[in-house]
């Protein structure tokens, strides 16, 4: 299902590879104009200083040796002359074009540093939605494929088009004055290389497709082993997939050989072409020179380097065109990135630092208080109003699915109390994560309210809304940096103190001490350095230090074993104590002291209270606590 | 230069393609460089003398150099497209196989994604510099040697221009390639960092996004790019000079033959036609230069890929079954005889010492222990993921190291704590277990495992397409599939490490007592942090450190072993007066005064 929307915005792409182009070109104009012109000036300089080498070849024949053959005591000043000005001719050409390319750099490596930060920066701004409907791979390969092919595009592609498209044209305008015929002669040959090549290119992008698809499969089928090569190995599959393997292998290699069979004739066929348009130009044109006696041998010669300097750019271009044509699908891949909507918020109220000033007003300071109160502008008569943040969290009538066909929770209904702790319990799938979901906009709701201290939570902007939520997730994510960086990602401006105090709250302190660098260790690779419990303790100790008044707690201590998690319970506890709480769990010894316990069957409540309320019930809580009934889901 | 033997070991049947196709190019290059010596022979005999009978004899010479040049230029492209497709396609085969042979130190030193990145990105980085290499590498030589040849022919004093030009050409170009080689090495690093952390926060966007730290991580990633970007114009702008240092070569080639040139002729030793070829092969023979060093690059950038992969080629899989293996494991009886192990053997830090144990063909074993106290390493040990360092585990009462591996991993079946299902139908995953086994037996299998009710749920039943992942399914019923594929085995032994974690305690007890019933005569072994899944357990080990704390039934557990009793009465707390008590404070009051009135009476309006 995640790819395929991709596979639809391919399609849609291939038809606007010209369009992302163009529209790469414009951001790379926006910021390059100048730069830009000075390096289209300096082709146009190097090109015509190429042509004008080419055009001295016939100078030097026709104007010099043929004269000075028949001179007894020929004068070499004159071609020392016609010499010096072409040697200054030269200097200019080689100079413009250091100054094309290093310009070039420049302005490709300024273009691709922006384009990346400004394609990070909107993908940090795409709701979770996009995330959770877009295979993070695809993502990935947005920086490590697409960009990467637009780097190649905007530093070799784009230079060496404008070069070739002034050279074909000066040279052209150069042969139309050299020599008719000859030039038709050319141009006819152009138009049998365009033509094969056409042929060719279209044929072998076919089969390159192919080769893609067969690529994409073994390499799914190669990581899809490796990852489960424990597997593999314990139920003896390896042959079985070794045979496997073989045969989407060889398929892949037939696509290949096929593909790249075509694409490399398409080089020399186009080249040999050149050849042959040479030779007939050395033909017609020595028929004509003869024959007729219209062309002079300088001119010839000079005609046919003009013909090799024609033919190579444009050999040039045809090989350039896959290149432009993949650079434009990964060109199209990004601007679909740019153009998803980022997260909306219409949100107004914020959450500020507060105190209680001496006539019980609350007041908004810069302090620290350890108050905060939600800042509430009226926009009726421009007046603010302050609330202060309790925690107190009421749903009401919530339907919510993640597709509109599939509804997930039905009216849910819940009232949670400042300081209080509320558990939801419930099989895979009940809808647990979901509701957490939701109270931290992650995902909106479909119908019903959600009120934060009586506040739509709707109107309270996200960033406030989320500032007062510490998250515990049920996948212990890490960042590269060290244990500390991790810790006091809760808070940046969290002290080393404050960090290790969270640490020692909850009981994270010892198990990082023993660490080879202590609190400096440096975690790689999502913490692949540390075991399942030991990055749980760590992502509580970043909420910890966040010290939020809500928590939201997903399965934060499903991987640690339980005597651990009885050291870790005390922290927790004292870090839940006076923060309403919403804890998920699948241990029910985790969520026995809960104020109330949520139970939930299919996206609904059906039972709460607390836990002695609910074995009393002997319902379905009961039946999961004592395990005496067969089935849950 | 082992590494290019190894890897062009792997050519196989396609020795024969990658030989012709450097052949091939010889030839056809040969017909290249002849055209321009062959145009002088035309204007010299043709045009300089007014012979249209010249003209058109070396015109058609030149037009059959042409078009042979096209032919076998293109069988040159054919030749060398499947010589390096086949290389690329024998060196996967090679890595998959050797890999399939690996043991789990093996995989773990490489790590996975080491291992698929060799298998993916470095052989498709070798497959382009081998096919570059094929039709550029032979190709530029020959064209350099053969035009110089040529020049040498028409005029041993001019071509000594090209020689100095050359000379300087090689020099500059050698200078900026290897200022600039390291400098995109650590581009490249750069680079990989940067898309790590893109990839860091794809995974842990929801991190992100809970603690607002979206201005952060942009902050953090433009520092990054623009560090990138630094050392890229750094890198860069040493390439730039490669355009400019070749136009000095050829203007300065041109502007001296025209000088000399020009002397030559008048001196009678040179004609005009001479000089236009000597231009002509100004051009072959610097742009030939300058492929190779392109050429240079490319391979030494892949030559890193292919070390990699000779890397994984090279290394020897340390766990292989013996000459005389034996081919049947008798019972499901299992020993531990003074076993230590460590992942890393001979740091010191060992993952188990000192494991004595005998259990039972037939018994109920529980494992219990703290995270890192080797529960699931005690267990790898038995199918022989890994080899002991010392001591022995013996199944059946045979040493593990005596049995073919194979014939061993069918008789103990492990369901694995990090269990993962592969991409086919929820059959497919479950003929993992046993390759011929019927729908009927499948279904057997699913209802022990408690895996039957959802799947008849399922759009396709036991048809139901599994993504790649499991991720359509949920992470109690990935276990439950997991563990029905481990019971189609049949095995002497069954392993659960941590199988039933996602599963709720309910399930979790009739599994086990399916268990009991269907499979009465093979051991099991259950891993797991609830001692609720414990209550058809014989005996209960109970590991701490790496050494054996305790291992006798529960009853006597909870008497003599401070451990067990400790997780088993914060499990199992309900059942005390005391605790009761103790929560009373926390809330007695019913359910109705939890809620606000006024919000009842909203619900109530809301309801009517």
């Amino acid at each position: 299902m995640a790819h395929a929307p991709r596979e639809r915005g391919q399609r849609e792409q291939g038809q606007n590879t010209l369009g992302s182009i163009r529209t790469i070109f414009a951001f790379m104009l926006k910021r390059y104009k100048f730069l830009f012109v000075l390096v289209i000036a300096g082709i146009l300089l190097s090109s015509w200083a190429m042509v004008q080498s080419t055009l001295f070849t016939r100078a030097l024949i026709d104007d010099y040796i043929t004269p000075m053959l028949t001179q007894a005591d020929p004068d070499f000043d004159a071609l020392a002359a016609a010499i010096g000005r072409i040697a200054a001719i030269a200097a200019v050409g080689v100079g413009s074009t250091y100054l094309y390319n290093r310009l070039m750099v420049t302005i490709s490596q300024g273009t691709l540093r922006d384009l990346r930060i400004e394609v990070f920066q909107h993908m940090e701004s795409l709701p979770i939605k996009y995330f959770d409907t877009h295979a993070h791979g695809d993502i990935m390969s947005i920086y490590t494929n697409d960009i990467d092919t637009l780097r190649q595009l905007l530093s070799q592609t784009i230079p060496n088009f404008i070069n070739s498209c002034a050279t074909i044209l000066m040279v052209l305008i150069s042969m139309i004055m050299l020599s008719i015929p000859l030039t038709i002669v050319t141009l006819a040959m152009v138009g049998v290389m365009l033509l094969a090549s056409g042929r060719i290119g279209s044929a072998s992008a076919k089969h390159f497709a192919d080769q893609q698809k067969h690529l994409g499969d073994v390499n799914g089928f190669i990581e899809e082993t490796i990852s489960g090569e424990k597997v593999v190995k314990v139920f003896c599959h390896e042959q079985r997939s070794v045979d496997e393997f073989h045969k989407r292998n060889h398929a892949l290699r037939d696509a290949a050989t096929r593909a790249n069979t075509l694409a490399g004739i398409l080089m020399p066929v186009v080249f040999a072409l050149g050849e042959i348009s040479y030779v007939l130009c050395a033909i017609v044109g020595s028929f004509v020179a003869v024959s007729m006696g219209l062309l002079s041998l300088g001119t010839l010669v000079s005609f046919l380097s003009l013909n090799q300097s024609f033919t190579e750019p444009i050999t040039r271009i045809s090989q350039q065109l896959s290149a432009i044509t993949q650079a434009g699908a990964g060109a199209g891949r990004i601007f679909a990135l740019l153009a998803e909507e980022p997260e909306a918020d219409e949100g107004y109220v914020e959450l500020v630092r507060a105190r209680v000033g001496e006539d019980g007003k609350v007041e908004q300071t810069s302090e620290h208080t350890g108050h905060w109160a939600w800042r509430h502008p009226h926009q009726a008569d421009d007046t603010v109003s302050y609330m202060p943040l309790l925690g107190e969290l009421v749903m009401d009538g919530v339907d919510f699915g993640y597709v509109p066909e599939k509804q997930i929770l039905h009216d849910i209904r819940l009232f949670a109390l400042p300081g209080q702790k509320i558990a939801f319990v419930g099989a895979t799938g009940a809808g647990k994560t979901t509701i957490t979901n939701l109270i931290n906009r992650f995902y909106d709701i479909d119908d019903g309210k959600i009120r934060y201290d009586g506040i739509n939570i709707t109107k309270i902007k996200k960033s406030e809304l989320r500032r007062s939520l510490g998250m515990v997730l049920q996948d212990p994510h890490l960042f590269t940096g060290t244990v500390m960086d991790n810790i006091r990602y809760g808070r940046l401006d969290a002290t080393d103190e404050e960090c290790i105090a969270a640490a020692k709250l909850v009981s994270a302190d010892d198990f990082i001490r023993r660490l080879p660098d202590g609190y400096n260790t440096q975690i790689t690779g999502d913490g692949g350095n540390l075991s399942a419990g030991q990055r749980q303790l760590l992502t509580i100790a970043r909420a910890a230090v966040a010290d939020p008044p809500a928590l939201i707690l997903d399965e934060a201590t499903s991987s640690i074993d339980t005597r651990t998690e009885q050291l870790v319970q005390a922290g927790m506890d004292a870090l839940m104590k006076g923060r309403t709480t919403f804890v998920i769990a699948h241990r029910l010894s985790t969520v026995r002291d809960a104020d109330c316990i949520m139970v939930m069957e299919q996206g609904r409540i059906i039972e709460r209270g607390t836990h002695d309320e609910l074995i009393a019930a002997h319902g379905k809580y009961y039946e999961l606590y004592t395990g005496n009934q067969i089935e849950s889901e | 230069m082992d590494i290019i033997k190894k890897l062009l070991g792997q050519l196989g049947e396609y020795r024969r393609p990658a030989l012709i196709a450097p052949l091939c190019t010889l030839v056809a290059v040969g017909m290249e460089v002849l055209i321009p010596y062959v145009m002088a022979l035309l204007i010299d005999r043709g045009i300089a003398q007014a012979n249209m009978g010249q003209v058109w004899l070396w015109g058609g010479i030149m037009l059959v150099c042409a078009v042979v040049a096209l032919l076998i230029d293109s069988a040159s492209a054919v030749f060398g497209s499947r010589a390096s497709t086949g290389l690329a396609s024998n060196l996967r085969d090679s890595l998959f196989e050797k890999v399939q042979t690996f043991s789990f130190s093996n995989i773990d030193k490489f790590s996975t994604v080491g291992l698929v990145t060799r298998m993916t990105t470095d052989v498709t980085n070798v497959q382009n510099a081998f096919n570059m290499s094929l039709i550029i590498a032979t190709r530029a030589p020959i064209s350099l040697v053969a035009s110089l040849v040529m020049s040498v022919i028409i005029s041993p004093g001019l071509s000594s221009i090209f020689l100095v030009a050359m000379v300087v050409l090689a020099a500059a170009l050698a200078a900026i390639v290897f200022k600039a080689m390291p400098l995109f090495g650590s581009v490249f690093e750069r680079y990989d960092d940067l898309n790590a952390s893109v990839q860091e926060n794809v995974t842990a966007i929801r991190v992100v996004k809970a603690f607002v730290r979206e201005d952060h991580e942009n902050q953090k990633f433009s520092r990054a790019a623009g560090d990138l970007h630094d050392l890229f114009v750094r890198a860069e702008s040493l390439i730039a000079f490669n355009n400019p240092v070749m136009g000095v070569a050829i203007y300065g080639c041109i502007i001296a033959l025209a000088w000399f040139g020009t002397h030559s002729i008048l001196a009678g030793q040179l004609t005009t036609g001479q000089l236009t070829s000597l231009l002509g092969y100004v051009f072959n023979v610097l742009i030939s230069l300058m492929m190779l060093t392109m050429i240079f690059v490319m391979v030494s950038m892949s030559a890193a890929s292919g070390k990699r992969i000779v890397e994984v080629l090279d290394e020897t899989p340390d766990i292989v079954s013996p000459e005389d293996a034996l081919t049947e494991v008798r019972d499901g009886s299992i020993d531990f005889e003074a076993v230590n192990f460590s992942y890393r053997s001979g740091d010191g830090e060992e993952t188990l010492a000192g494991i004595d144990l005998h259990i039972d063909s037939g018994e109920t074993i529980g494992v219990l222990g703290g995270t890192g106290s080797g529960k699931s390493t005690l267990v790898s040990l038995i199918c022989r993921l890994y080899d002991v360092d010392s001591g022995a585990v013996r199944v059946g009462g045979q040493d593990v190291r005596a049995y073919d591996t194979e014939v061993l991993r069918d008789a103990v079946a492990v369901v694995l704590q990090q269990n993962t299902l592969f991409s086919g139908t929820i059959l497919d995953n479950l003929r993992w277990g046993k390759p011929d086994a019927t729908l009927e037996e499948c279904q057997a299998a699913c209802a022990a495992a408690c895996a039957d009710e959802f799947i008849d749920r399922m759009p396709d039943g036991y048809d139901t397409v599994i993504e790649q992942g499991g991720t359509n399914v949920s992470g109690g019923q990935r276990q439950r599939l997991c563990i029905a594929r481990a019971l189609l085995k049949r095995p002497r032994v069954l392993i659960l490490d941590d199988s039933t974690s996602a599963v709720d305690t309910a399930t979790d007890a009739s599994i086990q007592r399916a268990f009991a019933e269907q499979i009465p005569n093979t051991t099991k072994i259950v891993i797991s942090q609830r001692v609720s899944s414990f209550g058809a357990c014989d005996r209960i080990l109970v590991l701490d450190a790496g050494h054996v704390a305790a291992f006798a039934p529960e009853e006597r557990l909870i008497q003599t072993c401070d451990i067990y009793r400790d997780v088993y009465q914060t499990q199992n707390r309900q059942g005390s007066e005391a605790d009761f008590d103790e929560l009373e404070g926390v809330g007695r009051d019913p359910l109705s005064q939890r809620f606000d009135p006024a919000f009842a009476d909203e619900l109530t309006k809301a309801g009517e």
